[in-house]
């Protein structure tokens, strides 16, 4: 990844990523980064929220209040109406940020009211890790980025941990 | 905090969806505030998809069922149904998450039959026609060439596009029904003539023999080209593909790939000539399947231990000629007493195949026939922790591939193989 802008004075580096305009409303929170695609059926236990696929990069995470990148929607219909289930039964609402979406995502995104953005550019998986920050604003076309590496040394970064649900409206 | 800004808006996405008169007295309420909102709906993913304007659709089949809609999306059907609404195209819908008749049997809980119940009522109140089948363009809507439709289920969409020259993309059982309220659809991707052209040229040089062989194919070749908007064109394939193989083939490509649209040279209709397949562009990829890949896919299913749990025919739901297929090879014979053997298919196949013996044929032999649903929509997370069900065989490879989310050991071989796990217990490679 290019640092050619990486903080200055102390300050935390913030990357915004621009696309078109996504779906849903404007949230923020941690990022959970795979190198793989993403189907609500295929790929997760939607009762409690976690990947279950074993062979998912992702395996055994929560996308519980996180913002979620793809590389790609994959797999059938069902997401249309499982993210709309997931959001029902109380799980807070996640942010979806893909490479490249499928129709069937972006349909359940709008219908369950999350935000959805895909082809920001330069490609989100080159420069957005796990446990960074992340801003999605559709209505805006936007994606801020704030590395954790900048926020902490420690890679802690300045985010909230434990049980306080990460994506929230904005 | 320091910042830097990159990437640039890309083009063509602020345009909104134009809408005719009527398509904007629908949005002002006119038909009801349940087609306002389904429009809506279906504005918003026009928008993120750039469509400059919706199409009229002949027909529509949404994906419905408790398993991935939960009670939530029960619950936004039942309004829709409750304030009148009504569908004005004909709209089928997929398998359910139960067998009304057979629920008890399979182990599986009556909350779910009660909540498939209201699911039932409440789209038989929007006018939906209640066909639980995910073969309907086997069995009572095959598509034309040149329609556009509004399909759910990936396979009925692939089938749709690729076989009969149809035009459909994904729609979500949510965007389904809004179709079918509204009559209409944004008219993006598989609509389009440009987004139909072939992308990537796959050589065939490892040739399909059985219906689940061309599963495999599909299989391996989803897996190498994994996005909605690319479109495969498939040459060099020695023999003519029965319907039931293409069925395999679509399944497949759009369960591994999430692919919409493939052309097979020579046998579907925009694919007369590997040139007409990508009209006159050069294919961005460049594939071959090499000998031995078919099988070697099938080896790509290892079985963690040799016993078979479960033997599942299912995904797509069998046709007539596949359950006479496996009734013929379970005649006489019957399934190991530490193994399941389950079936699905449609009430019509059902119908016609018991007229004619094979369901009987199956029964005898210790299987179950399934109607009116599909192996992966029967709450499969909860089967498996009430009868610890690990290891499932099958000659789908779509089902080894979506229920491999759900917990289970997938081991996907050809139907031979298959029957022969289910006669021995055993998982014969």
């Amino acid at each position: 990844m290019n640092q050619d802008a990486a903080s200055d004075q102390g300050s935390p580096e913030r990357i915004v990523l621009r696309g078109h305009r996504g779906v849903g409303p404007a949230v923020e929170g941690e990022a959970l980064v795979s190198r793989q695609g993403f189907s609500a059926r295929y790929d997760l236990n939607r009762a409690i929220g976690t990947y279950s696929r074993e062979s998912h990069d992702l395996y055994g995470h929560s996308v519980v209040g996180k913002i979620l990148v793809h590389t790609t929607a994959k797999g059938g219909v069902a997401t249309a109406w499982a993210l709309l289930d997931m959001r029902g039964a109380g799980r807070r609402r996640s942010g979806l940020l893909f490479q490249q979406s499928n129709p069937i995502m972006v349909q359940g995104a709008a219908l369950a009211g999350v935000a959805i953005l895909d082809r920001p550019g330069p490609d989100p998986l080159d420069i957005i890790e796990t446990g960074d920050f992340v801003r999605l604003d559709p209505a805006r076309s936007t994606v801020e980025v704030e590395k954790r590496s900048a926020a902490s040394p420690d890679g802690g970064g300045r985010l909230p941990s434990g049980d306080v649900p990460l994506a929230r409206t904005v | 905090m320091a910042e830097r800004s990159v990437g640039a808006q890309a083009p063509g996405r602020a345009r909104g969806v134009e809408l005719t008169p009527e398509e904007r007295a629908m949005l002002e309420g006119a038909r009801g505030d349940g087609v306002r909102q389904a429009l809506e709906l279906q504005l918003q993913v026009g928008a993120f998809f750039a469509a400059e304007r919706l199409v009229q659709v002949t027909s529509v089949h949404m994906m419905a069922e408790i398993e991935s809609m939960g009670v939530a999306g029960l619950r936004w059907v039942e309004a829709l149904a409750d304030a009148g609404q009504r569908v004005c195209v004909p709209t089928t819908c997929n398998p359910r998450s139960v067998d009304f008749d057979l629920w008890e049997a399979l182990g599986q809980d009556r909350r779910q039959v009660e909540l498939e119940e209201r699911l039932s009522r409440a789209l038989e109140r929007l006018g939906v026609m209640v066909t639980n089948t995910c073969i309907n363009y086997q069995t009572f809507n095959p598509p034309r060439f040149g329609e556009h439709l509004a399909w759910g289920d990936t396979g009925t969409v692939i089938f749709a596009n690729s076989v009969a020259g149809a035009r459909t993309n994904f729609e979500g059982g949510p965007v389904a029904l809004a179709a079918g309220l509204t009559g209409r659809t944004p008219a993006y991707g598989y609509h389009l003539t440009e987004q139909r052209l072939g992308t990537a040229l796959v050589v065939v040089r490892d040739q399909p023999r059985t219906n689940s062989d061309w599963g495999a194919l599909g299989c391996w070749v989803g897996r190498q080209v994994i996005d909605y908007w690319q479109v495969p064109v498939l040459t060099g394939l020695e023999a003519t593909p029965t319907i039931d193989q293409l069925k395999q083939l679509g399944a497949c490509l759009a369960s591994y790939g999430s692919l919409a649209q493939f052309h097979l040279v020579g046998v579907t209709p925009e694919a007369r000539t590997v040139d007409e397949a990508f009209g006159g562009r050069a294919p961005l990829k460049r594939l071959t399947v090499e000998p031995g890949t078919i099988q070697h896919t099938y080896r790509s299913f290892p079985a963690e231990k040799p016993e078979a749990d479960l033997v599942v025919f299912s995904a797509p739901q069998l046709s007539v000629l596949e359950l006479r297929t496996l009734a013929d090879r379970l005649r006489g014979k019957r399934v190991h007493p530490n193994t399941r053997l389950l079936v699905t298919t449609t009430e019509a196949s059902r119908a016609v195949a018991a007229q004619l013996g094979h369901v009987q044929a199956i029964v005898a032999a210790g299987g179950m026939v399934l109607t009116g649903n599909c192996f992966y929509l029967l709450t499969p997370r909860e089967l498996a922790e009430r009868f610890g069900y690990r290891t499932i065989v099958t000659d789908s490879a779509k089902l080894a591939n979506i229920i491999a989310g759900y917990g289970y050991n997938p081991v996907f071989r050809p139907t031979d193989v298959c029957v022969q796990a289910a006669i021995e217990g055993q998982v014969p490679w």
